[in-house]
């Protein structure tokens, strides 16, 4: 028993990178699309449909060789507000963050209302936070409120 | 409120308001007034909306203003496919104030931050339409003689009608107590009972009309609209049960008004154009003194 658990452990651990934790299963291929994690080419595990107390089904990415720079990583709090972060250096964490979702979101999501001029003419989208737990977007421009599940990153 | 743009009933305080309804009461008196001279006014009227349009016109004219602009997109640049961002540059080197009415949501807010030429919503989509907001507290305040502590009753469309919203937003800061009558389909959203929840403000919720008609100061009706329904057999059946009839009137307060944004359909019997109570006509011509005040504060005239 004891041996089957140390090579579990050895194929998922990394040496040096990032684990991302705490993602609810459903936003998987959202978190995976927002850091443009199709585009790079260092090993990378992931792991869905965990049981998690918190979240029901979670989901864990593992990337090697990879760093996120805050205001990055921040971009994933539009649907994984819970998320957690571990960054590995010689297979050991280092240094544990959490997401933070801000009080203005500029640039990154899509406004849900069709008639916004936003999604109309060239403009850089702006939002003020009004839930941070489920997540709510006040479009600055049309007022509108886009929820979490309707979050379109841009 | 000297050079800030009037983009959402929000962008004013309650002192704001009550500012404004003070100067539209001194145009109301003397609606004449030579103040606006050398003044350029641009209305920019993205979509039609003839009777807006005219309100402005009205109000600029008797001020002494002059007024440049255009009455839909077929006679202007925005036909060559020009960008909302390029017209407001261009125009804001022509004008003192501009006046816009889009199809857009968010426009007005847009072109607010693209120029230091202040900018009045007279309507962005679904979204906002603050001056009539203002006309309509200028109108609750004459005939009442004050905002504070009134029964306001709103029937009719609550879910989609933007003076709905507006109205609310701005009738909260007057304690007052409301009473949402709708079909279900059109029920006022939640996000606005939550608001008025944590301001501690008693509201009502029902579909009939008829109902404790006679605790009402205001009643203010709005157009039930047959594309808001996606059954319409549901409209059919509906649309009969928000008519406003002279008869129901009888019970009623005597400082009771009837208002209505306007246009109406049939939402209100022409029966009771004759009654006293039935205010929408004039609510119409103060929306003139009203947009009078709202722009000379504006330029710092008043």
């Amino acid at each position: 028993m004891l041996h089957m658990k140390d090579k579990k452990m050895e194929v998922s651990a990394i040496e040096n990178g990032t684990v991302i934790d705490h993602i609810p299963a459903k936003v998987l291929f959202k978190v995976i699309a927002i850091l443009g994690l199709d585009h790079i080419d260092k090993p990378i595990t992931f792991g869905t449909n965990l049981d998690s107390k918190k979240l029901g089904k979670k989901a864990i990415i593992k990337l090697s060789e990879t760093f996120f720079i805050d205001k990055d990583i921040n971009k994933i709090a539009l649907v994984a507000p819970q998320a957690k972060l571990n960054i590995i250096k010689n297979y050991t964490v280092v240094e544990k963050k959490i997401v933070e979702v801000p009080d203005e979101i500029i640039g990154i999501a899509k406004c849900v209302n069709p008639k916004c001029i936003t999604n109309n003419e060239k403009i850089v989208t702006k939002f003020q936070v009004i839930s941070k737990t489920e997540v709510q977007l006040r479009c600055h421009y049309c007022e509108k409120i886009t929820n979490q599940e309707n979050i379109e990153i841009i | 409120m000297k050079n800030k743009s009037l983009v959402s009933i929000t962008d004013y305080s309650k002192d704001e308001y009550l500012r404004i309804i003070s100067i539209a009461g001194e145009f109301e008196k003397q609606p004449v007034q030579p103040i606006m001279q050398g003044k350029v006014v641009a209305n920019l009227f993205f979509e039609p909306s003839t009777r807006t349009r005219l309100s402005f016109e009205s109000a600029v004219n008797r001020l002494g203003g002059r007024v440049i602009g255009f009455s839909d997109t077929l006679s202007s640049s925005v036909t060559k496919g020009e960008t909302l961002y390029d017209t407001i540059k261009i125009v804001s080197s022509y004008c003192d104030l501009i006046v816009m009415r889009h199809p857009l949501e968010g426009s007005a807010r847009f072109a607010s931050e693209l120029t230091t030429v202040p900018v009045i919503n007279a309507g962005d989509g679904a979204n906002q339409h603050p001056t009539q907001t203002l006309l309509d507290l200028y109108s609750i305040y004459k005939t009442q003689g004050t905002l504070e502590n009134l029964t306001v009753f709103i029937v009719g469309d609550l879910k989609y009608g933007r003076t709905v919203h507006s109205l609310l937003m701005a009738l909260s800061q007057f304690k007052t107590t409301f009473h949402f009558i709708s079909p279900d389909e059109l029920k006022i959203p939640d996000e606005y009972k939550f608001y008025l929840h944590r301001l501690g403000l008693d509201y009502h919720e029902r579909k009939e009309l008829a109902v404790d008609v006679e605790k009402a100061d205001i009643i203010y009706m709005t157009r039930v609209q047959k594309e808001r329904f996606s059954d319409p057999i549901e409209y059919e059946k509906t649309k009969n049960a928000y008519v406003l009839k002279n008869k129901m009137l009888a019970r009623t307060k005597d400082n009771l008004k009837v208002l209505h944004p306007l246009p109406r359909v049939s939402e209100i019997e022409q029966d009771v154009d004759m009654n006293p109570k039935a205010y929408y006509f004039e609510q119409a011509r103060n929306g003139v003194y009203v947009r009078q005040a709202i722009m000379t504060s504006i330029l710092g005239l008043k």
